[in-house]
């Protein structure tokens, strides 16, 4: 008892075999069913989130938000749902029509293909692969692809250009992400996600902070929201990659992000926040779906939380905070990680999480001492005496023409 | 048949036609796009032979890398909305001769081969392939001395494309 889902798959399970079905077949429509079941279930939750967002967006901006529509607004997404429906289709002219519309679907489709991988209870789970943080890893990269198709056939060279700017940040964000997730992948000993949930007796957030730091900060690079949403421009590319897409098409971008942006709460709150582990799950796996969603949705509220109130940083500053300093620092955290990891006792799991939990506060004491030190030398730099800009030495020939030429005033010739 | 087989053939029909579609595309883009897909499918075939980090360092490497490589490549180097260029160059020819060649050379070696027939062997459940595969690559015994060649090869890469990069004063 208490764990409802696994009990009717059983019991279905049955049922087919004893209709005579071959085992093999009736893997195939528990698998299908399972895919089907989970997919609705997330995209369920996507049209929750966009009430969600708006809902909170309006706290940090001391609005109320929607409130007409049912209670306390809770409709107003499916009115949204339902204007974009029924919006007017556009396909601008020129734009490679299968491309364009297979990239909407992509980009929606491979935040989907991330829940394959993600224990929701200790019962409750797609797939348990020996590789699922390398999974994760590898559906990221085909999300860019997605991207860049949508930028492509657009036909639109505001499009082409926000592609290639989206893409650039998320294919720099991805190393230090990567190293990032390296660091669980070590205190677990395993890259299966149900088997990183069940080695944290203690939550790995405590014995690697700056890991969790690094893989949510550019887990919000990744995702394109402020502040690293230089995709979107007004001013030179206007709204980036999805610039000619109206309606549903659309839609399925800023559905795709908003799943997108739980997704990463999901996956922060498995790798470093225990997962579904909470009160009572492990008696009870039902109760672990309700800690793992109400970790993901607190991840997705601190993201909102981040996207809402931090300005949106310069491209040259993007650039500096991946290489120059989250590169660096997650190299360092995973070196460091890997040593101490050999040398602490695990039986021990106090003295080994003191151990890491001191170790990242040494790296951070340093981190900060750099940072100082680096700031001081760029203030430095700022307030030096700038050389004043000079015209230069017209070369010969053009002065001689400019003094027999009364005609330009100013004897300046360009 | 069993599920297995029909989504194998599905998965190697896909693969194949990708494949064609990739050196009869006239568009560039859409033979890089037709280049993806038939990558992808190679790693749905390591994924139904339980070669779970195959299938997902396919996905990483060729579609993650190398694809997107390619795809930024072709667009920031080539007029990518001609649909007019030629799809075959002066050495179709010799090239059709070369790959009729070792098509019969692969076919001629899959004939004399016993794999065909017999089970697929049942793995242990207990062991786990990519703990394996790890020990493996930094084990003496094993390919230690390949894997560091390997990553000395690609630090002199790395060296290098900065070299390239670098910008003198």
């Amino acid at each position: 008892m208490g764990d409802p889902v696994i009990f009717i798959a059983n019991w279905l399970r049955d049922l087919l075999t004893g209709w005579g079905l071959a085992q093999g077949f009736v893997t195939l429509i528990m698998t299908v069913l399972g895919v089907v079941l989970m997919a609705t279930v997330a995209l369920v939750l996507d049209i929750f989130l966009v009430w969600v967002e708006r809902k909170v967006v309006a706290r940090f901006q001391d609005r109320i938000g929607p409130n007409r529509l049912g209670p306390f607004g809770l409709i107003q997404p499916l009115a949204d749902v339902i204007k974009l429906l029924i919006k007017e289709d556009i396909t601008p002219i020129g734009a490679d029509r299968i491309v364009y519309n297979l990239a909407p679907i992509m980009a929606l489709g491979t935040v989907l293909a991330l829940w394959a991988v993600l224990p929701i209870s200790a019962t409750l789970y797609g797939t348990n692969i020996n590789v699922g943080v390398l999974y994760i890893v590898a559906i990221g990269a085909i999300s860019t692809l997605g991207i860049i198709m949508a930028g492509w056939s657009s036909n639109n060279k505001y499009a082409l250009l926000g592609a290639f700017r989206t893409v650039a940040q998320m294919v720099s964000y991805e190393v230090p992400m990567v190293i990032s997730l390296l660091v669980p992948v070590i205190l677990a000993r395993s890259m299966g996600l149900k088997d990183i949930v069940d080695s944290q007796i203690v939550w790995f957030i405590v014995m690697a902070p700056l890991a969790g730091l690094i893989f949510l900060v550019s887990n919000i690079a990744e995702l394109g929201r402020a502040p690293f949403d230089l995709t979107e421009a007004e001013s030179e590319i206007v709204a980036g990659y999805h610039i000619e897409y109206t309606g549903m098409k659309f839609g399925l971008f800023y559905a795709g992000e908003l799943l997108h942006a739980l997704t990463i709460g999901a996956i922060f709150s498995t790798l470093f926040l225990g997962g579904w582990r909470g009160f009572g799950a492990s008696a009870f796996p039902i109760i672990g779906v309700f800690w793992f969603f109400l970790k993901a949705f607190f991840m997705y509220w601190v993201i909102m939380w981040i996207k809402y109130t931090f300005p949106r940083i310069r491209i040259d500053q993007m650039l500096n905070l991946n290489w120059k300093f989250l590169t660096p620092l997650a190299l360092s955290v995973l070196v460091v990680t890997a040593i101490l990891d050999k040398v602490l006792p695990r039986e021990n799991l106090l003295v080994y999480t003191l151990g890491m939990l001191l170790a990242n506060v040494l790296i951070v004491g340093i981190t900060l001492q750099l940072l100082r030190s680096g700031a001081r030398a760029e203030r430095k730099r700022v307030g030096e005496q700038r050389p004043v800009a000079v015209p230069p030495e017209q070369p010969a020939r053009i002065a001689q023409t400019t003094t027999t030429t009364p005609q330009s005033p100013s004897g300046v010739t360009h | 048949m069993t599920p297995l087989q029909i989504v194998f053939i599905i998965t190697a029909a896909t693969t194949l036609g990708a494949a064609v579609m990739v050196v009869s595309a006239r568009n560039l883009v859409h033979a890089a796009l037709w280049l993806v897909v038939s990558l992808f499918g190679v790693a749905v075939v390591f994924v139904l032979l339980n070669a779970g980090f195959l299938a997902v360092a396919q996905v990483i490497i060729y579609i993650g890398a190398i694809a997107i490589l390619m795809i930024f490549a072709i667009m920031l180097t080539r007029r990518i909305y001609s649909e007019s260029s030629p799809q075959v160059n002066r050495n179709w020819g010799l090239a059709a001769i070369l790959s009729i060649a070792l098509f019969a050379g692969l076919a001629w070696m899959l004939g004399s081969w016993s794999g065909f027939s017999t089970a697929l062997p049942e793995m242990s459940p207990r062991a786990d392939p990519l703990r394996e595969l790890g020990l493996a690559l930094v084990s003496p015994d094993f390919y230690v001395i390949p894997f560091e060649v390997a990553s000395v090869l690609l630090l002199a890469a790395l060296v290098g494309a900065i070299m390239v990069a670098w910008e003198r004063k």
